[in-house]
């Protein structure tokens, strides 16, 4: 019996699109990664503007909050201002880099504590189905009943303006999409065999979710919160243009623009510039999102 | 004990059943798995208010044996509770009513055996063989995850995983850390034998395990499953719609209708001598491996009637060319099961006493290509 053994070997090994040796998930990510320029050009963009938010006190040439009676709304590259100056006098420049301090955080954070959260609640509502489903699915459908921004403005509202609201608010808004995309995933493995073969072999119901379902869950719930970032910072902004973000002296994008707007007839390209820094940084993790996208799906 | 499926079976049975296997509790003569009057009563919900309008009977008051060492082939077409049955044995489902003793013990009652005992001597091989892989998981890691789960420490799973890929015939070094989606299907179907085999399982339900895969590949693997009865001392309940390789890989068979049992008996006798009307049905649509031998008509016309209202009587008399009224008035008793060499039918025509009128003699023949399939087996 032993020659059968090496025989079926033999044509195990005859596979034509045999690799030479397997590559695990995440390595096979990367390899792809690596030939894919455009997300590799957004990704050092985003890198770029990080850490231009983190060293925004080393970099910053100017106190952004310090005003000036003499350069109000001077034109981009006067004198030492790099970027021009707001209706205030204040370098911006240094106000565009510490506001990105802010959006980030505002697009970041929330994405990330929802993914958690709404993900966590997906799979449970996926897995155990029945009651629980239907208690926690309906519930998100309620959310989604509302426009986001229309709900982000209103649980804002409600609990007044200021960073941490803010969060709160935008993590509310997006729970209910990332459990909707958890929960289809989940259900959609949790009556595969492979799930029913674990349960076979006795395992309990969170041993077959932490090593079965979350590894089936886990790449389409981070792929879809990575095209909620730029959804985030574009949302805070508004939030801030409405005077619901963060509070006055302290500078974000979405502020900024509010307050320039006034002045777009004095000096167009300067108000146009926190416009821009959310433009590109949204178009940017969009990009890195599509690259993700292509990236991680395993049967590619 | 007579075997009448013919010397290679009944060798390989002879060599299957090794003495001294140290999970043996009952000892020989008793069976691996009794199933006792075992139902599945599947609900059907509708209307407004998701009343319960009936039930489906999936499995109905099925009671068979699985001898140590053996394979029990189970045939049946679509839908007649095949796998139903299978997932039910695994106590995968809740079953409705019945009891299954596993080695002498009662099945998840007190006393007994409990169901993560049985599950580590009862394992089961699914036929859609690249849904039963985690596709996010190597496949040693797949294998290793039941031992995991038993409490082994990870490089002692890993090396029970390494040992059983080499013994289904895939290279470890090659094979291991490779993802379900970079394996063809019957290498995946490998690593589905192998992952039921990590626990050291007694019992191997194989349900349409080689049923996906083309023709070339699945001889491949029913030689690996022959080879792995007789190295692992294992038992096999093999489910399958393809009678052909019920006959070539089974001890005994069952056939199964509507989700009851119709026949049981020595694959040699159901196959060669079959006594109930659906069976006779069943071999005679089978293909010849001879062109000249046409089946110019089918065996049998219909569709199954639904198992949500199943006819009165025999259950297979709308079909049946042979119904009376007998057949509709009372359900044809299966008889009693006695010992292997038992060839027994659920049909009033093996009863004199029933009042059918060709009660008691010989059975019509099945129009069937017997002889060419059974000399290929």
């Amino acid at each position: 019996m032993t020659d059968f053994t090496v025989n079926a070997g033999n044509i195990a090994l005859a596979g034509p699109s045999a690799p030479a040796k397997s590559r695990g998930y995440l390595a096979t990510v990367l390899r792809r990664l690596r030939y894919d320029y455009v997300t590799l050009f957004f990704m050092a963009l985003i890198a770029i503007i990080v850490l231009i938010a983190i060293f925004a006190p080393l970099l910053a040439q100017f106190d952004p909050n310090k005003t000036s009676m003499i350069y109000r709304l001077k034109p981009i590259g006067f004198k030492n201002f790099l970027l021009g100056t707001d209706e205030l006098g204040r370098d911006m420049a240094s106000r565009l880099m510490y506001g990105g301090r802010v959006s980030l955080v505002m697009g970041i954070a929330p994405v990330c504590v929802a993914g958690i959260i709404g993900g966590l609640l997906g799979v449970m509502a996926g897995f155990f189905g029945g009651r629980l489903n239907m208690m926690i699915m309906r519930t998100v459908d309620v959310f989604y009943a509302f426009p986001s921004v229309l709900l982000a403005v209103a649980i804002s509202g409600v609990m007044g303006g200021g960073m941490a609201n803010g969060l709160i608010a935008l993590t509310l808004v997006f729970i209910p999409p990332l459990c909707r995309i958890s929960e289809t995933a989940t259900t959609q493995v949790r009556n595969l065999d492979f799930v029913e073969a674990a349960r076979a072999s006795g395992a309990s119901g969170l041993s077959i979710i932490v090593h079965h379902i979350l590894r089936n869950v886990v790449a389409p719930v981070f792929i879809y919160a990575s095209s909620l970032i730029s959804v985030s910072i574009l949302l805070a902004a508004g939030l801030s243009f409405l005077g619901l973000g963060v509070e006055p002296p302290t500078p974000d994008w979405g502020q900024m623009l509010s307050n320039l707007r006034q002045a777009i007839y004095v000096q167009p390209l300067v108000c146009a510039l926190p416009g821009l820094a959310i433009f590109v940084t949204s178009l940017s993790f969009n990009f890195v999102s599509d690259g993700l996208r292509a990236a991680m799906d395993v049967k590619a | 004990m007579p075997n009448p499926a013919g010397s290679v079976s009944a060798r390989q049975k002879f060599e299957t059943v090794r003495p001294g296997d140290p999970r043996d509790r009952g000892g020989k003569a008793q069976p691996l798995l009794i199933v006792n009057g075992l139902k599945k009563f599947f609900p059907v919900r509708g209307g407004i208010f998701n009343r319960a309008l009936g039930v489906v009977r999936a499995v109905d008051d099925v009671s068979f044996v699985i001898l140590k060492g053996e394979t029990l082939g189970v045939v049946g077409e679509s839908g007649c509770g095949k796998s139903t049955l299978a997932r039910l044995l695994m106590n995968l489902i809740p079953r409705t009513a019945g009891e299954l003793i596993f080695d002498g013990d009662v099945v998840g009652e007190e006393g007994g055996i409990s169901l993560r005992e049985l599950r580590r001597n009862m394992q089961m091989v699914f036929q859609d063989s690249y849904s039963s892989l985690n596709p996010r998981l190597p496949v040693e890691d797949s294998i290793a995850y039941g031992p995991r789960v038993h409490g082994a420490k990870r490089p002692a799973a890993r090396k029970v995983a390494r040992e059983l890929l080499e013994k289904v015939g895939l290279a470890p070094d090659l094979f291991g850390a490779r993802y379900p989606h970079e394996l063809s299907g019957g290498q995946k179907q490998r690593v589905n034998v192998a992952r039921a085999l990590a626990l050291n399982p007694r019992l191997l339900i194989l349900d349409e395990a080689v049923s996906a895969l083309d023709k070339s590949v699945e001889a491949q693997v029913l030689n690996l499953l022959r080879y792995l009865k007789r190295h692992f001392n294992l038992t096999y309940m093999f489910i399958s719609h393809d009678l052909g390789v019920v006959q070539y890989i089974s001890d005994r068979v069952l056939v199964m209708y509507l989700g009851e049992i119709v026949e049981i008996g020595p694959t040699g006798e159901v196959c060669g001598a079959p006594k109930h009307p659906y069976t006779q049905a069943l071999l005679a649509s089978q293909l010849s491996m001879n062109p000249a031998e046409r089946v110019e008509e089918a065996p049998l016309t219909g569709d199954p009637p639904s198992p949500h209202n199943p006819p009165s009587g025999c259950r297979f008399r709308t079909r049946c060319p042979y119904a009376q009224d007998v057949c509709a008035a009372k359900p044809p008793a299966l008889g009693e099961w006695t010992d292997a060499t038992s060839h027994l039918a659920a049909c009033h025509m093996m009863d004199p006493a029933s009042g059918h009128t060709l009660a008691g003699k010989a059975a019509p023949r099945p129009a069937t290509n017997l002889g060419g399939t059974l000399a290929s087996a």
